[in-house]
C-alpha cells in the first residue's frame, strides 16, 4: 500500500494541481464563491478522476495510442454525464448553484491530464489512488479557497455566520477578482512555506546524517531530501508534459 | 591644469529635480483642493485625509521593512498616494475604508508589483476602484451634514437642472477633493508652472471628452451642458492630477495626446451609456492598462532609420 499512501500524499501536497501544477484554473476562479461550492465542485471532479482513472489504466493496452485522446475523452465525458444526473437527482442545491461547470469538467485539463500522464501508463490500482489524491488535492485547494472568499466576501464560512456583526463585507472577493486575488495569495504562501520547509530540510539533513531514509513514514514533510528524490523519480517527466499541455 | 581639464562622461547637464521635490510639488499642488474639500466638508474629510496618508504612508514603511528593501517614503510618492485616495472618497465614509483603501493602492497595486516606477496602475484609483467595487453602497453615499442628496452629475443624468457656478466653486456634495473646479484648477497651474506637468494629456482629454459629449451626448453643443460635465466629478482631478502620473502614462508625445483622447472617450462612454454617473477612475484604470500597446504604436522612429520602422 505504500505506493497508494505515496500517490495520495503527491496528489494533495506535493503536485497539488491547483497550487502546484496550476491546472484546471478555470472551475477554480469560477465557482469557488462560498467554501460548499468549492468543496462539491472538488468532490465532484474527485469521483470523475477516480473513475476515469481506472477505466483509462483498464483500457490502456487495446486504445490505440493514435486515438488515445478521443478515447480518454470519450471514457471522461460518460462519467461527467453520470456525476451530473446523480447530481441532479439527489443534490439538486449543488446541482443549481454549480451550473454549467458540471458539464465542464469534461474539459478540466487536471483529468485529462493524469489520465495521459499516469494512468495510460500505470497499472489499475495506482491510478485509482493518483485519481482520488489528485481529486481531495483538488478538493482542499477550491474548499480553502472558497473559505477565504466567502469569510471575507460575506462573514461567513459553509453559511456560518463568523464575523461579529460589525463586520462590512467586503464584496469584491465574491466576484471574479478576489478569485484571482485569493488564488495568488494562498498559492504564495504554500510556496513560502515549501520554501521555508526546504531550507529547515537542508540544515536537519546536514545536522541528522545519519537519517534513517524512510522517506515515505516521516513526518517531515517539508523535508528537502522527499521533495527532491520525488522529482527525480518517475513523475518529473508527466510534470513537464502536463505543463505543456497547460501552456 | 588638472581642475581645468574636467573629464566626464555625459549627461553633463543635471538637473536638481528628483522624485521628492516632484512629488513634495504634487502635494502642494493638491493642498488648495484638499483645503476647499475641509472648508465645505468639515473636520472629518480632514480626519479621513489624514488616515488615509498615514496608512499608505505606514503599509509602505512595514512592507520594506518587512522585506528589508531600502525604505522609500522620504520620496513622498506614499503621501500622494494617499492624499488622492483620499480626495477621492466620501465624507461620510468611516476612517477604516480610508485605511483599507490606502492598505490596497500601496500593498498590491504598488509594492507588489516592485514599487515606485513599476506599478502598472495608478496606486490612488487602484485603491478607489477596490472600495468602489466592495463597498459600493459607502462609497457612493454622498450624504453629509452640509449636502444631501445626489451628486451633480447625478443630477445632471436623470435630467435635472444643476447649478454651474456652485460646481465651479465647488459648493456641492462628491467627494472630498473632487468638487471645486477653481481649487483644482489653482493647483494644476502650480505643477504646470512648476514644470511637473505639460498640458498634453489634460488638454488632449478635456478636448477629446468635449467632443464625445457634443457628439453622443444628446444635448448637442450646448455650452452649459458641457460645462456642467466639465466641471462636475472628478474629471479636473482625474485629468490634471491622476492621469499624468509620471509611471502609468505613456512616455511618447503622441502617445500622451492618444491616451488623453482615449480618457476622454472612455470618460464619456461611461458617463452617458454607463449605469453609473461618474467614470472618470475606470477610465484612467482602463487607460493605464492600454499604455505599453500605446507606447508601442507610438514609438518614434530613430533618427537615421528614413521613416522606415521595423
Amino acid at each position: 500500500m505504500n505506493s497508494a499512501k505515496e500517490r495520495l500524499v503527491n496528489g494533495i501536497v506535493k503536485e497539488n494541481p491547483t497550487f502546484v501544477l496550476m491546472l484546471g484554473m478555470c472551475p477554480t476562479l469560477a465557482v469557488t464563491t462560498s467554501a460548499v461550492n468549492g468543496l462539491g465542485m472538488g468532490l465532484t471532479t474527485m469521483a470523475v478522476l477516480a473513475l476515469s482513472n481506472v477505466f483509462i489504466s483498464l483500457l490502456r493496452n487495446i486504445i490505440p495510442d493514435k486515438v488515445r485522446i478521443p478515447a480518454f475523452i470519450v471514457i471522461i465525458a460518460s462519467f461527467v454525464t453520470v456525476v451530473e444526473l446523480l447530481l441532479q437527482g439527489y443534490i439538486p442545491f449543488l446541482y443549481d448553484s454549480l451550473g454549467l461547470y458540471i458539464p465542464l469538467i469534461v474539459v478540466n485539463c487536471i483529468i485529462l491530464g493524469r489520465a495521459e500522464a499516469y494512468a495510460y501508463k500505470n497499472p489499475v490500482l495506482p491510478s485509482l489512488f493518483d485519481g482520488i489524491g489528485m481529486g481531495l488535492g483538488f478538493s482542499v485547494a477550491l474548499t480553502c479557497i472558497g473559505a477565504v472568499r466567502e469569510l471575507l466576501g460575506a462573514g461567513e464560512i459553509f453559511g456560518i455566520r463568523v464575523m461579529p456583526e460589525s463586520f462590512v463585507p467586503v464584496s469584491i472577493f465574491i466576484m471574479a477578482p478576489g478569485a484571482f486575488f485569493v488564488l495568488a495569495i494562498l498559492t504564495a504562501i504554500q510556496n513560502k512555506v515549501k520554501i521555508n520547509g526546504e531550507k529547515k530540510g537542508k540544515d536537519m539533513s546536514k545536522i541528522q546524517s545519519g537519517c534513517g531514509n524512510d522517506c515515505m513514514n516521516c513526518s517531515d514533510t517539508g523535508c528537502a531530501h522527499g521533495l527532491y528524490g520525488e522529482k527525480a523519480g518517475g513523475t518529473s517527466g508527466g510534470q513537464m508534459k502536463e505543463g505543456e499541455k497547460n501552456g | 591644469m588638472s581642475d581645468l581639464m574636467k573629464v566626464s562622461s555625459n549627461p553633463h547637464v543635471r538637473s536638481k529635480t528628483d522624485t521628492s521635490n516632484i512629488m513634495l510639488t504634487v502635494v502642494i499642488a493638491l493642498l488648495p483642493a484638499a483645503g476647499f474639500g475641509i472648508y465645505n466638508f468639515g473636520l472629518d474629510a480632514l480626519i479621513l485625509i489624514l488616515v488615509t496618508v498615514a496608512s499608505t504612508v505606514l503599509t509602505e514603511f512595514i512592507f520594506e521593512k518587512i522585506c528589508k528593501r531600502k525604505v522609500t517614503i522620504g520620496d513622498y510618492s506614499a503621501v500622494v498616494t494617499g492624499l488622492l485616495l483620499a480626495m477621492n472618497l466620501p465624507v461620510s465614509a468611516p476612517w477604516w475604508i480610508g485605511v483599507v483603501g490606502g492598505v490596497f493602492a500601496i500593498l498590491v497595486v504598488k509594492m507588489l508589483f516592485g514599487g515606485l516606477g513599476q506599478n502598472f496602475m495608478n496606486p490612488a484609483l487602484g485603491g478607489r476602484c477596490f472600495l468602489l467595487i466592495s463597498f459600493t453602497s459607502i462609497m457612493t453615499n454622498f450624504d453629509c451634514d452640509a449636502y444631501a442628496g445626489a451628486t451633480p452629475l447625478a443630477n445632471l443624468k436623470s435630467g435635472e437642472a444643476v447649478d454651474i457656478l456652485d460646481m465651479v466653486i465647488g459648493r456641492t456634495a462628491g467627494t472630498i477633493g473632487e468638487t471645486s473646479m477653481i481649487a483644482i484648477v489653482i493647483g494644476a497651474c502650480i505643477l504646470i508652472l512648476m514644470g511637473v506637468i505639460d498640458l498634453r494629456i489634460p488638454g488632449s482629454y478635456i478636448v477629446g471628452f468635449v467632443i464625445f459629449i457634443s457628439l453622443f451626448g444628446g444635448h448637442g453643443f450646448d455650452w452649459a451642458y458641457i460645462s456642467a460635465h466639465l466641471a462636475g466629478g472628478g474629471l479636473m482631478l482625474g485629468a490634471f492630477f491622476m492621469a499624468t502620473d509620471y509611471v502609468t502614462r505613456p512616455i511618447t508625445k503622441n502617445g500622451q495626446y492618444l491616451f488623453g483622447i482615449l480618457l476622454g472617450i472612455l470618460t464619456g462612454i461611461f458617463r452617458i451609456f454607463g449605469p453609473s454617473s461618474e467614470g472618470v477612475s475606470y477610465a484612467i484604470i482602463i487607460g493605464n492598462l492600454l499604455v505599453p500597446l500605446i507606447e508601442k504604436i507610438t514609438l518614434p522612429t530613430a533618427f537615421g532609420k528614413g521613416g522606415v520602422r521595423k
